[in-house]
């Protein structure tokens, strides 16, 4: 399909105009800010690996956290139990994080829908609970705290660019496998499993894959969490962190590519700002999902499309369960 | 076992009872989970809040009655009503207008349900511990060959299985347990036969919902009421429901029991870890028999 690949100039202009944008902004604004962007960057990549499977994969990918915590925990115990070369545990922490979904995903792809869902998080509980409790090796409930970072990304603008740049790198990683045959064929088995099977397309062995790439995508993201943050705790591999970043993927609009940042973006900036007025932030959190629910259930970003582009229309209903 | 010298057989069978105590709280709230499952096919995240909700308000029952036995007594009915309330409020206001959606969606409902419950727990109540005491006649312990085994506990036990033969008559002998049971098989049917549907599903769910209220009022006692017990409960009674089989009580009833004693045999042979243990069990079981291990309705 040669037409996909041809460069639409005008988005490719806003696109360059949003990145100089974030490139500038460190410099004008207050460094609380730039904290909460760089945390919007590593969320955002987080919810995206996740719709990789979630939105575009059709799996019921429900414990994606423990990946993002395996990369970040991976990363914490090299920079602080070993000697090594500080970017091997950079480079570790997403393959770690991809060899455990491929642990995992080969065990869950043999299921279906909500069964594959929730042996998901038997296993991602059992890594949580270990890594919970093995205070020698994890920390325990306490974490790692105060873990090295090399001098050019220690200061909060380095670590901003560093993040901004792995992000970015990583969005058009994924969009390039988005538009990919291999996507295309990804896509096809969340509409119709069924119908790839019957033409000939290894329906496990896609989904298996596509589990990979996005788990070694979130384990990237945790790397960019420890850069930011310094610290790691068990909270990072807990199912109310996976339930966060599925809302993420459905707040955003969980069929369109860039609905997922969105989302995570409302998402930090409701906890942050509303935090800041109430400490009730989640009921605020709970009634707005109540109301997209009721009234956008194809997510922010795909209600724009919809509304924008009408021959886009969303696939809300087509993939009933 | 000679890993294990300083274990003899009475405190394994003290940990044993301890361990099937715990399990029927476990029952009673994920019974009322599968049921729910079952007949709504609502995968409902809220029903951790409900069971949370319930603890708390035989805290505020049983203070406004002076504590002691009377107040233990009246949470036990009241509580779990209020808690039935509740759920009703919500499924007549909010739930039946989203049946037709697809799973993921009332996940994620019931997911802000979940989070607009804890707010307004803390609003309630506060973040600080509660407690609720037993009535006098479970205080103290009884001796069981020889090893002292709480009251509270035998209590637990006894109820649990009552509230297991109680919900099994509930569903296969009266009519509204026949007529839910049927709607889970085939909504459409059920309804074109003259029944209303809608109703079922509210019932079905009232019922549920006060399930989890009962655990929470049950394990009021045993435990500090605190924000974020809904977390915890919540991820055991779903893990319990997938290893039971969707939807089937007396699955529930097996994954509760599994769940349980290999909790407490993970507290007597390795503490640091015994957390570990019931995950783990959930997980072989998960991969022996992937849709649980009693037949499932879905």
């Amino acid at each position: 399909m040669p037409n996909k690949w041809v460069i639409n100039l005008k988005s490719v202009w806003w696109r360059i105009a949003i990145l100089v944008m974030l490139l500038i902004l460190p410099s004008v604004l207050p460094r609380f800010y730039v904290y909460i962007l760089a945390l919007i960057f590593v969320t955002a990549l987080l919810a995206m690996s996740l719709n990789l499977v979630l939105g575009h994969g059709g799996l019921y990918q429900f414990h994606h956290a423990v990946f993002y915590g395996v990369g970040a925990y991976t990363v914490a115990l090299m920079l602080t139990k070993t000697s090594l070369p500080m970017w091997i545990g950079f480079i570790a922490g997403p393959i770690v994080a991809a060899i455990f979904g491929l642990l995992i995903g080969w065990l869950c792809v043999r299921l279906t829908r909500l069964y594959f869902g929730m042996l998901q998080i038997a296993l991602g509980s059992l890594v949580w609970a270990i890594v919970f409790r093995w205070y020698a090796f994890t920390g325990g409930d306490d974490g790692i705290h105060g873990i090295p970072m090399p001098s050019i990304i220690s200061s909060l603008n380095g670590s901003y660019y560093f993040v901004l740049i792995i992000t970015v790198i990583c969005l058009i990683a994924m969009y390039l496998i988005f538009k990919s045959p291999f996507g295309g064929t990804l896509q096809a088995i969340r509409d119709n499993p069924e119908r790839c099977k019957a033409v000939g397309v290894n329906v496990r062995r896609h989904q298996l894959i596509g589990l990979v790439i996005a788990t070694f995508f979130g384990g990237v993201a945790g790397v960019l969490f420890v850069v930011l943050e310094r610290s790691v705790f068990p909270d990072l591999l807990f199912w109310m962190l996976s339930l966060e970043i599925l809302i993420m993927c459905l707040l955003g609009g969980w069929f369109t590519f860039m609905g997922p940042v969105l989302g995570a973006a409302i998402m930090v900036a409701l906890r942050t700002f509303v935090g800041i007025y109430t400490e009730y932030w989640t009921l605020i959190l709970g009634v707005m999902l109540m109301l997209l629910i009721f009234f956008l259930p194809q997510g922010v970003m795909g209600y724009f499309q919809e509304k924008f582009k009408p021959g886009v229309k969303a696939r809300v209903e087509e993939t009933q369960a | 076992m000679d890993f294990l010298p300083d274990i003899g057989l009475a405190t394994l069978g003290s940990q044993f009872l301890v361990g099937l105590s715990r399990s029927m709280i476990l029952f009673i709230v994920a019974a009322g989970l599968s049921l729910i499952l079952g007949v709504l096919r609502i995968p409902n995240v809220a029903h951790g809040s409900l069971y949370m909700i319930g603890a708390f308000t035989a805290f505020t029952v049983a203070k406004f009655f002076g504590g002691g036995s009377t107040g233990f007594w009246l949470a036990l009915i009241l509580a779990p009503l209020g808690v039935a309330l509740v759920s009703l409020i919500v499924e007549r206001g909010l739930f039946c207008h989203l049946y037709e959606r697809e799973h993921l969606m009332l996940l994620l409902f019931t997911f802000a349900l979940m989070l607009v419950f804890a707010d307004l727990v803390k609003l309630a109540w506060g973040a600080e511990f509660r407690s609720v005491s037993a009535p006098d006649i479970f205080m103290g312990s009884f001796q069981v060959f020889g090893l002292p085994i709480p009251r509270y506990n035998i209590f637990l036990l006894i109820i649990g299985p009552l509230i297991a033969i109680g919900l099994w008559l509930l569903m296969s002998k009266t009519k509204i347990g026949k007529i839910s049971r049927a709607a889970a098989v085939d909504r459409e049917m059920v309804g074109a036969v003259g029944v209303n549907v809608s109703w079922v599903f509210a019932v079905a769910f009232l019922i549920g919902c006060y399930l989890a209220g009962l655990g929470g009022v049950l394990v009021a006692p045993t435990v500090n009421i605190a924000l974020g017990m809904d977390h915890t409960m919540i991820i055991e009674a779903f893990l319990i429901v997938i290893i039971g089989g969707l939807g089937n009580m007396w699955g529930a009833l097996c994954g509760a029991l599994i769940f349980g004693i290999t909790h407490s045999f993970g507290v007597l042979l390795w503490p640091q870890f015994a957390i570990v243990f019931p995950y783990a069990a959930v997980v072989i079981v998960l991969l022996l028999r992937p849709t649980g291990l009693l037949k499932s309705v879905w």
